[in-house]
């Protein structure tokens, strides 16, 4: 176990979980869901992803530009601050 | 010019080499995460495509690595949140490496479902620490968080950890 973990086990034995109870349940976790590299291939890239990169950077950009979010606060906050304008705005969509 | 300085400036060529040499390390990182091959790849392109559109926020005299790797631990923690709470790992991760009881492997299964169910920002933490060995310091970086919190969160996972199993009728 390396240190930085065996320092955290000494922290939690102040907080009421003690060092083998600690050590324990790693164990058993480590166990149960094996670490990537005691799997050999698992963690590995099995192939090249700058293919997909290019198709994500051509992909064009679908997203509302500031500038009508900024008209749709405006708005917004005219039809809170004065809600007379409300019926006159509609009249004008 | 430099490297990051190119990608900082919006060089395409710059970014093609700096994907090239970190898409693996990307790769291997966000896979001890989310342990789904199909998903830790498109999470490393998604990784590196907001770090391209970030590209005139970096500055080039930054760790490059530790920037990407904070970027793709964000997002594999938004893909933690939004996942159904249990999904049984891929067969190849999951896989029982002995022969066995089914005890033995029922209470495997148990504790991977308790595992799952915990929540991601604690979950992430005892991923990464518990199981993948890493240091409170890196899992920190990576977080964005300090190292006293990491520690913290690792204390309420286990303990967390512990009440969903003796609910569950493992003893651990």
């Amino acid at each position: 176990m390396n240190k930085p973990m065996r320092d955290g086990m000494n922290d939690n034995m102040k907080d009421g979980l003690s060092a083998d109870e600690f050590a324990t349940m790693r164990e058993e976790l480590r166990d149960a869901m094996p670490p990537l590299d005691e799997l050999g291939h698992g963690a590995e890239l099995r192939r090249d992803l700058w293919p997909d990169m290019r198709r994500r950077l051509e992909r064009p950009q679908v997203g509302v530009p500031w500038f009508d979010w900024a008209l749709l606060a405006v708005s917004g906050a005219a039809a809170i601050f004065f809600p007379a304008l409300i019926p006159a705005l509609l009249y004008h969509l | 010019m430099e490297l990051l300085e190119r990608f900082a400036a919006g060089d395409l060529d710059a970014f093609e080499s700096l994907f090239r040499q970190y898409q693996g390390e990307v790769y291997r990182w966000v896979m001890r995460i989310v342990r789904d091959p199909s998903v830790a790849e498109d999470l490393t392109v998604e990784a590196f495509w907001r770090a391209h559109k970030a590209h005139a926020g970096f500055h080039p005299e930054a760790n490059f690595a530790a920037w990407l790797r904070r970027i793709a631990t964000n997002l594999a923690l938004d893909h933690l949140r939004k996942r159904r709470p249990y999904v049984e790992l891929p067969d190849d991760l999951a896989a029982e490496r002995k022969a066995d009881s089914v005890v033995q492997q029922q209470t495997r299964a148990v504790l991977r479902k308790a595992f799952a169910e915990l929540p991601p920002r604690l979950r992430i933490v005892a991923q990464l620490g518990l199981v993948e060995d890493e240091s409170y310091a890196e899992i920190a970086q990576a977080l964005g968080i300090s190292a006293g919190v990491a520690r913290t969160r690792m204390f309420r996972a286990v303990r967390l950890l512990r009440k969903k199993l003796r609910r569950l009728g493992v003893h651990a």
